[in-house]
């Protein structure tokens, strides 16, 4: 699986952490929008908090089901969330769409939870049981020029994922 | 032979229907399901609509209502039984005698399965529950030997039904107290080994720590493949050595065996991981079908693609071919 190039993470640690926020709240909507049902399995685990962090990109993702809210932050600043899961961006990303076993990630120590497993197991269904498609998702996001945008989209996934997480059908 | 496979949500349900599964298993969301993982599991209207979804493409839906009643609560259980039925389900699979027994007399037409939970393992065991029970077919645990299964297969008068892939128990199922043992919580009575509620994982230097409740299990050195956290996978101090007392953290496959089950009387393969994503749920079933419908030479190669995917990233054929250490 790819890992992002520091030449394309390194401008990540000078644009502002507001205009990152605004651009991932608009995804994290759309995803929410297109997908209605999605943190229903979580449970009395809805109200707590999720961090995600990529090992390749330099800031920190915060999932609050319960306020269908996403927060960054840069991985220096303190994280407040009850679990936490760490791997390289384009597999969080594969895993939220259910196109990577986490178990399997995690026995090959690719991927690491720490914190509420019960939160984070909860979470791991949950978005496992949706049908998250992130090249139809977000293209729509992109207006009359959607197609393009999903083919571009899940061409970059495609060569990410390098052909070893485009399991399901 | 049938192959039955796992499903914990609706999608992974499609995956193995779409994957070529003869036969999907599953459960409802609550403690009538010996896999009752936080966000996994069906509702009644989801049952509905993957059994209609499997049906239309010729694949059957058994499902599993394989923990124990509790006293003064049977009706959890009787309820799951009634909706099940109302939904479909083309066979139950049951634990508690006591379910057996509501379920042979209330729905005599529905087709019983005995699962691996009620530890049923000798052919009187077995018969008494086909003769009292009608039960139609038996789920073996993963403690028998090909040779022991033959036998059972002579004696008795269902159809046997054994595990061939996916995480391996090595306990005798349904009896087992390891993990009620250290977290109040087992597979028995509440529908999860080893709870993820009792579970932490942590990072002590470059190693990987595992816990449940108060024990530690396991520690993982970097670039040591892990496992989970069950206290019949762990890494135990015994007098001067450390090692895996049990069984080393490895997953079930003994599709290198399929021509002995075959003569031995098995009418079908059991995929276990009900608790796995739908991707792991889609590679699995599509390459154990094609490892059932091809020569044996050919197995080897195609099952060989799952080891990564597999607990601690090896395999084992288990009991299945008893060698003791």
């Amino acid at each position: 699986m790819q890992l992002i190039p520091p030449l394309l993470t390194r401008p990540l640690g000078v644009v502002p952490l507001v205009v990152i926020e605004r651009i991932c709240r608009l995804m994290f909507k759309r995803i929410g929008t297109a997908h209605p049902g999605l943190f229903e399995r979580l449970g009395e685990h809805k109200a707590k908090r999720y961090a995600f962090l990529p090992t390749d990109v330099p800031l920190a993702f915060v999932v609050e089901p319960a306020s269908e809210t996403i927060f960054v932050s840069r991985k220096t600043a303190e994280l407040a969330a009850d679990a936490v899961t760490e791997a390289p961006l384009f597999m969080l990303l594969a895993l939220m769409e259910g196109r990577c076993d986490a178990d399997a990630l995690f026995f090959s120590r690719d991927l690491s939870v720490t914190g509420d497993m019960e939160a984070m197991l909860a979470m791991r269904n949950a978005l496992d049981a949706s049908t998250i498609d992130l090249s139809k998702d977000l293209a729509r996001l992109a207006g009359p020029f959607a197609p393009l945008a999903g083919r571009v989209i899940g061409e970059i996934r495609n060569r990410a994922l390098g052909g070893e997480a485009t399991a399901w059908n | 032979m049938e192959l039955i496979c796992p499903a914990g949500t609706p999608a992974a349900f499609h995956e193995a229907v779409d994957a070529g599964a003869d036969a999907v298993y599953c459960g409802f969301r609550d403690e009538t399901n010996a896999r009752n993982f936080p966000g996994l599991n069906f509702s009644r209207e989801e049952l509905k609509q993957a059994i209609a979804y499997a049906r239309k493409k010729g694949c059957e839906t058994f499902v599993a209502l394989n923990t124990f009643m509790r006293a003064g609560a049977e009706d959890i259980w009787y309820r799951g039984a009634a909706d099940a039925i109302a939904c479909g389900a083309d066979a139950l699979i049951l634990a508690d005698f006591g379910l057996m027994a509501h379920v042979a007399e209330k729905y005599p037409e529905q087709r019983l399965h005995v699962s691996v939970q009620a530890s049923a393992s000798n052919p009187d065991a077995i018969n008494f529950l086909v003769d009292t029970f009608n039960a139609k077919r038996v789920v073996l645990p993963r403690t028998l030997t090909i040779a022991d299964i033959a036998r059972i297969g002579k004696s008795i008068r269902c159809e046997m039904e054994v595990f061939v892939f996916g995480g391996l128990c090595v306990m005798a199922e349904g009896r087992c107290s390891l993990s009620s043992y250290a977290t109040g919580k087992s597979p028995n009575m509440n529908g999860v080994c080893s709870p993820a509620s009792h579970v932490r994982y942590r990072k002590d230097g470059r190693d990987l720590v595992s816990e449940l409740g108060a024990f530690t299990i396991n520690r993982f050195p970097e670039g040591e493949a892990a496992g989970y956290p069950t206290l019949c996978k762990g890494r135990f101090d015994i007098a001067d050595s450390s090692g895996y007392a049990f069984e080393d953290p490895v997953s079930l496959d003994v599709m290198g065996e399929l021509e002995a089950l075959k003569a031995a009387g098995v009418s079908a393969l059991k995929i276990e991981g009900r608790q796995r994503g739908k991707a792991y749920v889609a590679e699995v079933v599509k390459v154990m079908k094609a490892a059932v419908n091809s020569p044996p030479e050919q197995r080897g190669a195609l099952l060989s693609r799952l080891r990564s995917m597999s607990e601690g990233q090896k395999t084992t054929s288990g009991a299945y071919e008893k060698r003791w250490r």
